[in-house]
């Protein structure tokens, strides 16, 4: 049995926080040029020139990427041979956020009490905390801050078992028009498909995780990906919905065996800041 | 599509000039305000209370920056999703609104309401954040302080890049730029 502090875990958890919100992936960055030289319209192009800009800026000065710094997701795998000492896991994990938040001068978006009073919680805090048990002895640490805009026009599905392969890209080709300009595209387009509601929605939130554009290891999940991928791109709401030919970057599915009289689809849509970053220890 | 240096205060003479998809570098004065304060604004306006600015011929952008370092003038400061104000805007520009800043397409009883008007809705860039900040020169919380990153700000701009979204006849960028790539 392999012992961790949990002040290791907050330690990292508020580095990740800070990293996430200032510098974009080199995987989302090089996605981000690929879409400015195969964009069709002119000012699609200003659009995807002044997000590869942003990046740019966003390192030089210290400033975060965008002033939506997230509601914070942290996705823990937990080695079963790990045991925890020194305090509370989830506390410790809180305590990073709200570390990493304040000292990092990110914007603090979580309101206590969704539907009354609305007041902020002052320091970003609770994370939304996603566990898994797995084999081993160590603790992988995934963090994701998930913008209001893109999270809004997410959307859960329930298809009838006989609508198939059609009648998921209809549903996530609906989504995306709803969606327009308001999710900030170029998008990152998860996909949870089976399982049940919740579980699909997980799916579809971690299938954000995997870096831009790899394929599903599922080769009839990498097939619907590309055919979504091919769909999407003819709606032509293009960068940040001002027109064009790139309106998502990558759509990534994952599948799941689900019960005879269901098709669970969740569609968890990511904007073109795809910010997540992770750390094993 | 036009090309314009334009000063915020933008004149209602100018405003009946700009076509949707003109790009605009903006200096001058605008001022923030996101749900909270919206719903604050147009709670103020019916019960005929003085608002916080005067409204007449402003610009408001909906944005809610990150915390400045010590140094800096603003933080990350992009556009938030503008359909969220929707349901307050015509309020706002029937008390003489001229113009807003945000992200994203608009209701149809805003773009009514923005012909009706004379007014003018920009878009800037989603989650260009940091870039936008490099165009901010003074920045001051003016009113509902307690709302942290909701507060109304009082922002003085150089060169903020905007996009006409939706002019004063009816024109829409999202609608012609749209139809343009739609291939299905």
């Amino acid at each position: 049995m392999r012992e961790i502090d949990v002040k290791d875990i907050t330690q990292a958890v508020a580095r990740l926080a800070q990293k996430t919100n200032t510098a974009l992936g080199d995987d989302v960055l090089e996605a981000l040029k690929k879409a400015r030289e195969n964009e069709a319209s002119p000012i699609g192009r200003e659009a995807l020139d002044r997000l590869i800009d942003n990046v740019r800026v966003a390192k030089t000065q210290n400033l975060p990427l965008c002033q939506d710094c997230g509601a914070p997701i942290v996705f823990l795998d937990i080695g079963q041979e790990l045991h925890f000492t020194g305090g509370d896991l989830n506390a410790s994990i809180a305590q990073g956020i709200r570390q990493g938040y304040t000292e990092g001068y990110l914007r603090k978006s979580i309101v206590a009490q969704p539907f009354t009073k609305r007041l902020n919680t002052g320091d970003n805090t609770p994370p939304i905390i996603h566990f898994e048990i797995v084999p081993g002895d160590k603790i992988k640490i995934g963090f994701m801050p998930k913008g209001g805009g893109a999270e809004n026009m997410s959307r859960l599905v329930m298809l009838k078992p006989g609508a198939g392969e059609q009648g998921i890209i209809d549903a996530v080709e609906s989504t995306v028009k709803t969606a327009g300009g308001n999710a900030c595209p170029p998008l990152v387009i998860g996909l949870g498909i089976g399982a049940t509601a919740e579980k699909a929605m997980i799916m579809a939130k971690k299938a954000l995780l995997r870096p831009l554009g790899w394929p599903s290891s599922d080769p009839e999940n990498a097939l619907l990906e590309k055919k979504v991928l091919e769909r999407i791109n003819k709606l032509g709401i293009g960068p940040l919905g001002m027109g064009g030919t790139v309106t998502a970057l990558a759509v990534h599915a994952e599948s799941r065996p689900c019960h005879f009289a269901s098709l669970p689809l969740s569609i968890n849509l990511q904007c073109h800041s795809a910010r997540h970053a992770e750390v094993v220890l | 599509m036009a090309i314009w240096n334009i000063v915020s205060p933008v004149d209602e003479k100018i405003r009946k000039k700009l076509c949707a998809g003109d790009s605009i570098s903006l200096s001058g004065v605008i001022y923030t305000a996101r749900d909270a304060a919206h719903k604050l604004l147009v709670e103020a306006l019916a019960a005929g209370t003085p608002l916080p600015f005067e409204l007449r011929g402003q610009t408001i952008y909906y944005m809610g920056p990150t915390p400045a370092r010590p140094g800096q003038v603003i933080g990350s400061c992009g556009p938030t999703t503008s359909s969220r104000m929707d349901a307050f805007t015509p309020a706002l520009l029937a008390a003489g609104l001229g113009a807003m800043i945000g992200k994203g397409e608009r209701s149809a009883e805003v773009r009514e309401a923005l012909k009706k008007h004379h007014a003018s809705y920009f878009v800037t860039y989603g989650g260009a954040g940091a870039l936008l900040a490099t165009t901010v020169r003074k920045a001051e919380t003016i009113a509902f302080p307690e709302l942290g990153a909701e507060a109304i700000m009082r922002l003085e701009i150089e060169d903020f890049p905007v996009i006409v979204a939706n002019d004063t006849r009816g024109g829409d960028l999202f609608e012609e730029q749209i139809a343009k790539y739609r291939r299905r």
